[in-house]
């Protein structure tokens, strides 16, 4: 059925995870100087810094599976667009406070469940991985859910913001619950995990969250996709990677 | 969450030009003179006070204003690893803002107040940070020049009479130092690049060695307040000592970097066991203070914007306090 080898789905697999935590991370950062509070500035950055040191550790796994001798920034920086795998949902813009935070709330349900789900993993490194992540982004789902409750519950203007950041995110939810080849291929060893099933708990999770914040919860089924195929990355995807990419296309083959 | 509401004030209140201020002047001087801290609840002369909080909160102020330069350069760090360190320098910076805040609000000045002060233009902050970060060798210059300017000025700080300064200062220091390194590591890994590299890291320094030797402030001849600043042991050493101490050090790593330092002037002097080194360009100097420099628009901007776009996000969580704080009143 697949034309990838084990090895080569193992690599897609450990590098479409980095991808999403990185960009995930990439747009939190966006937030240095921006924040609402020096607090909640100090958080993101928290957060970003998890994130980021996720993607590392998978980066680094797709390397060493891969055994080509790539390194975590060979593969974190010198690909071109359609070779990213991230979901959409990762590379949106960081738009108001109220849209991170729906952003990484949705995201980082997943990604607790994808991680818990993660740590089963036969394959002992990537279950390592994913032990240490899920601490991190069990951390995210408390601290994006409390803000979540606030602005959902706060005031007139901070529920119709946060209601509609709800609205238009839940169109990109779907797509973190479809699996890529290289998950379906690694499903056969226990490798990787059936995320499609996750998303009852994902549903049960953040619907009694948003009922809690006095929010809609929304009734769509339809979703964005493209990302964690490559064949269809949103319009800022570009942007970021012209900034991410920047130093390593402008000087090529350097030691930073 | 959002400032401290319980504000110490001082405990003892004597009338000005009393017979009782001018014994409590005296004892507090005493104290100073025999090095002893002095701590929020002490009494303490007005003028020392306000020597304190508008020094504190503009070194505060530094610390934030001066995660702007940096934070740009997050997202197009060159590897993972450097985008890791230099957020997390961006953050600690943060850090440090809040804590030294929460250390001038000993002396009864509200976060808020202060940062409204900055908002409006009446609080200044490091000079240094009106100057722009334009090239990835400045994350690693900045580490090594302001960071380590910063720490020139802050290991004296460390000893300052003012006991909740004196113990920030102790506990930034270390994470300066850090800062310091990494910068300098960066270099480090330029200057043994490309040559493409290794003029990124020559028009760096050029560009930000001058603007680092103003952050000791003006020379000790137009230094107004340094005297009596000196007398209370805010201040531990002149500026131009610690300026001096500074370009000392700087040489060698200089050296090591294999680059050059843009001053004609700099040679060593044999007799004084020091440097000597060219005049700074005072009009720059006074000019960039007084708000002319290349950014501090855009900086002060900055820092009005992010505070206006999270306004709703500040009254959304009060409003949500106050509710839940009256559900659980009438629980
Ligand atoms: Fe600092
Ligand atoms: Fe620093």
């Amino acid at each position: 059925m697949s034309s990838m080898t084990q090895k080569e789905a193992l690599t897609a697999y450990a590098t479409q995870i980095a991808d999403s935590s990185l960009f995930m991370g990439h747009r939190m950062s966006e937030w240095v100087f921006k924040a609402p509070t020096l607090e909640t500035e100090i958080a993101l950055m928290n957060c970003a810094l998890d994130l980021i040191g996720q993607s590392r550790s998978f980066y680094t796994y797709a390397g060493e599976a891969e055994g080509k001798g790539r390194s975590e920034d060979d593969i974190a920086y010198l690909r071109g667009q359609t070779e990213y795998r991230n979901p959409l949902i990762s590379e949106l813009p960081r738009g108001d406070w109220g849209y991170t935070i729906v952003k990484s709330y949705y995201y980082s349900v997943f990604a607790k469940l994808f991680f818990k789900a993660l740590t089963l993993s036969s394959d002992k490194q990537l279950a390592a991985i994913a032990e240490r992540s899920l601490k991190e982004v069990t951390y995210h789902v408390r601290y994006t859910g409390e803000w979540l409750l606030r602005l959902g519950d706060g005031t007139q203007e901070s529920k119709k913001r946060t209601q509609k950041s709800v609205d238009e995110l839940w169109d990109y939810v779907g797509e973190m619950f479809i699996m890529s080849e290289a998950e379906t291929q690694l499903l056969q060893d226990n490798i990787s995990t059936d995320i499609a099933a996750l998303r009852g708990a994902w549903d049960q999770e953040v619907e009694a969250l948003l009922q809690q914040a006095t929010l809609d919860v929304p009734t769509g089924t339809w979703t964005h996709e493209g990302g964690k195929t490559g064949k269809m990355h949103t319009e800022h995807f570009e942007y970021i990677l012209a900034e991410h990419q920047y130093l390593q296309n402008r000087y090529s083959g350097c030691e930073w | 969450m959002y400032g401290d509401t319980s504000i110490q004030k001082p405990m003892k209140i004597a009338k000005s030009g009393s017979p009782e201020e001018a014994e409590l002047e005296r004892n507090f001087q005493a104290k100073i003179d025999a090095d002893i801290k002095i701590e929020a609840n002490d009494w303490m002369p007005e003028a020392y006070r306000k020597t304190l909080v508008r020094q504190m909160s503009q070194h505060a102020h530094s610390e934030i204003v001066g995660m702007q330069p940096e934070g740009t350069w997050v997202t197009r760090a060159p590897s993972l690893r450097r985008k890791v360190i230099l957020l997390a320098k961006v953050q600690d910076e943060g850090g440090h803002g809040m804590y030294i805040y929460s250390g001038a609000e000993t002396l009864g000045t509200s976060r808020e107040t202060m940062l409204d002060d900055l908002r409006t233009g009446k609080a200044k902050y490091s000079s240094i940070f009106n100057y722009p970060a334009l090239s990835w060798a400045d994350m690693g210059t900045i580490g090594w020049l302001v960071d380590g300017a910063a720490i020139t000025n802050q290991v004296a700080l460390a000893r300052c009479s003012y006991g909740p300064y004196s113990r920030a200062m102790v506990r930034i220091c270390k994470e300066e130092s850090f800062h310091q390194r990494q910068g300098y590591e960066l270099l480090i890994t330029l200057s043994k690049g490309t040559q493409e590299q290794k003029d990124m890291l020559q028009e760096s320094v050029n560009r930000l060695w001058w603007p680092s030797l103003m952050m000791f402030g003006p020379c000790d001849d137009d230094s107004p307040h340094s005297a009596q600043s000196m007398k209370w042991k805010i201040k531990r050493k002149s500026n131009d000592t610690l300026r001096q101490e500074f370009v000392d050090a700087s040489v060698g790593q200089a050296k090591f970097l294999g680059i050059t330092l843009p001053d004609p002037d700099l040679k060593w002097n044999e007799k004084r066991g020091h440097y000597d080194f060219g005049e700074i360009d005072w009009a720059e100097f006074y000019d960039v203070i007084k708000g002319n420099g290349p950014c501090n628009r855009e900086r002060v901007n900055n820092v009005i914007k992010a505070h206006e776009d999270g306004a709703w996000v500040r009254t959304a969580a009060e409003a949500y306090a106050e509710k839940h704080a009256a559900k659980e009143d009438a629980a």
